[in-house]
């Protein structure tokens, strides 16, 4: 019986900004288990990085996390001290961006910044911490690590910066990571490698992983449950396989439709109708439903509840498709 | 490295150049002093001879060889009031200029930075929006009221610091300075401060403005998700990024410190070199003033020299190259 290493219930997050209040995370809840990566997907601003960002609880102004409990390892974090936060994070969670041309500090070298969180998280000493940070580098694939702890970021080329980050992140081995599209930034030929690395030095040590991406493709062949977000919801959520092969949410099924497909005719690529709605003024009812082929009148007006697909299997619709329909 | 220094000597002699013929050009039309230095109804015979003596009779280009040729040997003429040499006087008064400055300077950043990092990183604090308001004032009065007004509070209505003058002067590793005497300290406060308060509104608004530049980045966020505290983030991380703009800021103002404290050294009569310059100008004393502005261009240079090599420590992007 696996456990429950992060548990996120009922989450809210908004932004109050001058022209409204975004509710970027709206009641979300989720788990991640032991060993498990997760993966969240949907379109831009449906709050994928917003919910990572929430459950380190790194939410700045104008954002504030309104609501809801983020168990980690059974204790709610949202009950900590900012000083207590910042021994769970890099220490039990950490956290990879998107973009690591931007994600390091451009006037510290790179064995600074690894550094940095093993003095903050481990007890080594001055020699010891060096010889981690050579074996951490190492292990993301970095040749000639010893040289390379002088080296500043400029000096690094975007996979390689990106694999410094991830160094960074395994540092204080964290139960947790979280990536935030830690590959969109790069070039093509080098985001599945980053990817595979990622994922193998995760399982490698039982860790957790909750993988934030567009790409459904990648998701596909690494992560054991995907959640689907749209606006701020979950709207679908379940085993891979479950979601991907026999998605139950007209927006999951778009989503997959709109992968790209060697071998199917490319003119036949499907995509969406419409475009994601204002976040300031979201429809009523599912949010879904303006964009939506299957939507009939209840759409329009009533929020549709969370049903079981099967026991392991989410969707919030109100006419999701049925495995019979297949 | 090398190469840097060597382009940047090559810089200093084209800008002495170029300051070296307006210098001679404005003091060789400003004034005439021949009728400083013969009596009042000298005959043509008198004027004459002093017009020779001092080389005026020859064409300006010579002129201006002879006059280079004595500005390189540090020769600017002897001072007709003073009959000293000129860039002796100010050599002589340069460090109780250095004093003032070096500690208006101090105060600027120990005061400036602290409070540009915080009042940017909690722009909406009462604190920061209280420094704001100081800043703006700081900027706006101008420093020989704030001085004259200090003056009168804390000399005349409270009697703690002395009205004016240099003080004591002690030596501190055989430099002669008021920096070492208690006596010297007293005196030297006043002026330090009213040299200071713009430049602190300065290096606050500067730094704050650079803060929230820099708060805004990725690499601050993903030192926060790494945990470290955000006091360290604030001071550590971000702070390095923004002192870049502060470094250069802080040449010229040092620059302009040195060169023009004219003002708050003739309220507070700080015996020296902005004192010397005034002094100079009233009585048209060409040399010192000559030698002064040669002066100030060298320093102007050699100041940006320190700066630039300083980037290089703050930045390691910066290649002088
Ligand atoms: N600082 C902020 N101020 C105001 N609104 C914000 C802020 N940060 C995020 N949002 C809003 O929250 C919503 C969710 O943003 P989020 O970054 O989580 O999207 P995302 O799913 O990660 O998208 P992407 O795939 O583009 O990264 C967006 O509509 C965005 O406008
Ligand atoms: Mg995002």
């Amino acid at each position: 019986m696996t456990k429950k290493l992060l548990e996120v219930k009922n989450l809210r997050t908004y932004f109050h900004t001058f022209k409204g209040t975004v509710k970027a995370v709206d009641d979300v809840s989720f788990w991640v288990d032991e060993g498990e990566i997760l993966a969240i997907v949907g379109e831009s601003g449906g709050g994928k990085s917003v919910t990572g960002f929430s459950v380190i609880r790194l939410i700045e102004e104008p954002g504030r996390i309104e609501s809801g409990e983020i168990l980690f390892e059974g204790k709610d974090l949202m009950g900590l001290s900012e000083s207590q936060m910042n021994r769970v994070r890099g220490k039990d969670i950490s956290m990879i961006f998107q973009d690591p041309m931007t994600s390091l500090n451009p006037v510290y070298t790179i064995g600074q910044q690894i550094e940095e969180t093993l003095i903050l998280h481990t007890d080594l000493s001055p020699k010891e911490r060096k010889a981690a940070s050579i074996e951490l580098l190492r292990s993301v694939g970095i040749s000639n690590p010893e040289s390379r702890l002088k080296a500043y970021p400029h000096q690094f080329s975007g996979g390689m910066r990106q694999r410094v980050i991830i160094a960074i992140a395994l540092a204080a081995d964290p139960k947790l990571i979280i990536a935030d599209e830690p590959t969109t930034a790069l070039d093509v030929t080098i985001q599945a490698q980053i990817l595979r690395l990622m994922a193998e030095l995760v399982r490698g040590k039982g860790r957790s992983l909750i993988l934030v991406t567009h790409d459904l493709a990648v998701v596909s062949e690494m992560a054991d449950r995907i959640n689907v977000m749209y606006c701020g919801k979950v709207v679908e959520s379940g085993p891979t396989r479950d979601v991907i092969d026999r998605s139950a949410h007209p927006y999951t099924k778009g989503l997959i439709g709109s992968i790209p497909d060697l071998e199917r005719d490319k003119n036949r690529l499907e995509t969406i109708k419409g475009i994601v709605p204002n976040m300031f003024d979201l429809p009523k009812g599912c949010k879904f439903a303006p964009r939506c082929t299957r939507a009939k009148e209840i759409c329009h007006v009533q929020e549709p509840e969370v049903i079981n697909m099967s026991q392991s299997h989410q969707v919030a619709c109100h006419f999701p498709f049925r495995e019979e329909v297949l | 490295m090398f190469r840097f220094i060597v382009k940047r000597l090559i810089q200093l002699v084209l800008v002495l150049f170029v300051v070296s013929l307006i210098v001679f050009v404005f003091t060789s039309v400003m004034g005439n002093p021949v009728y400083l230095m013969v009596r009042e109804n000298a005959t043509e015979a008198e004027i004459q001879a002093v017009v020779q003596y001092l080389g005026l009779d020859k064409p300006l280009p010579v002129q201006y060889g002879i006059f280079l040729k004595n500005a390189l040997h540090g020769n600017f003429g002897k001072s007709y009031m003073y009959h000293l040499p000129a860039l002796g006087l100010i050599m002589e008064r340069f460090p109780a200029t250095l004093e003032i400055v070096v500690v208006a300077l101090l105060l600027s950043a120990s005061l400036g930075i602290p409070l540009g990092v915080l009042s940017g990183a909690y722009p909406k604090s009462k604190f920061s929006q209280g420094v704001m308001a100081f800043s703006i004032a700081g900027i706006s009065m101008p420093s020989f009221w704030i001085g004259m007004v200090m003056i009168f509070f804390f000399s005349l209505y409270l009697g703690v610091l002395p009205v004016s003058g240099r003080g004591d002067v002690g030596t501190i590793l055989g430099i002669n300075t008021s920096l070492a005497t208690v006596n010297g300290w007293q005196h030297i406060i006043l002026p330090s401060i009213t040299l200071a308060l713009g430049n602190v509104a300065t290096i606050i608004r500067l730094t704050r403005s650079g803060m929230q530049e820099n708060m805004r980045q990725d690499y601050v966020r993903f030192a926060r998700a790494k945990g470290v505290p955000r006091r360290k983030v604030l001071f550590g991380h971000a702070l390095k990024n923004t002192l870049i703009p502060v470094v250069t800021i802080f040449g010229l103002q040092m620059g302009s410190l040195i060169a023009f404290t004219t003002i708050t050294e003739t309220i507070f009569a700080w015996p020296g070199m902005g004192k010397l310059l005034i002094d100079a100008i009233n009585i048209a004393a060409r040399p010192i003033i000559a030698a002064y502005i040669l002066f100030v261009a060298v320093m102007f240079v050699f100041i940006n020299f320190i700066v630039d090599i300083l980037y290089v420590f703050i930045d390691p992007r910066i290649d002088l190259q």
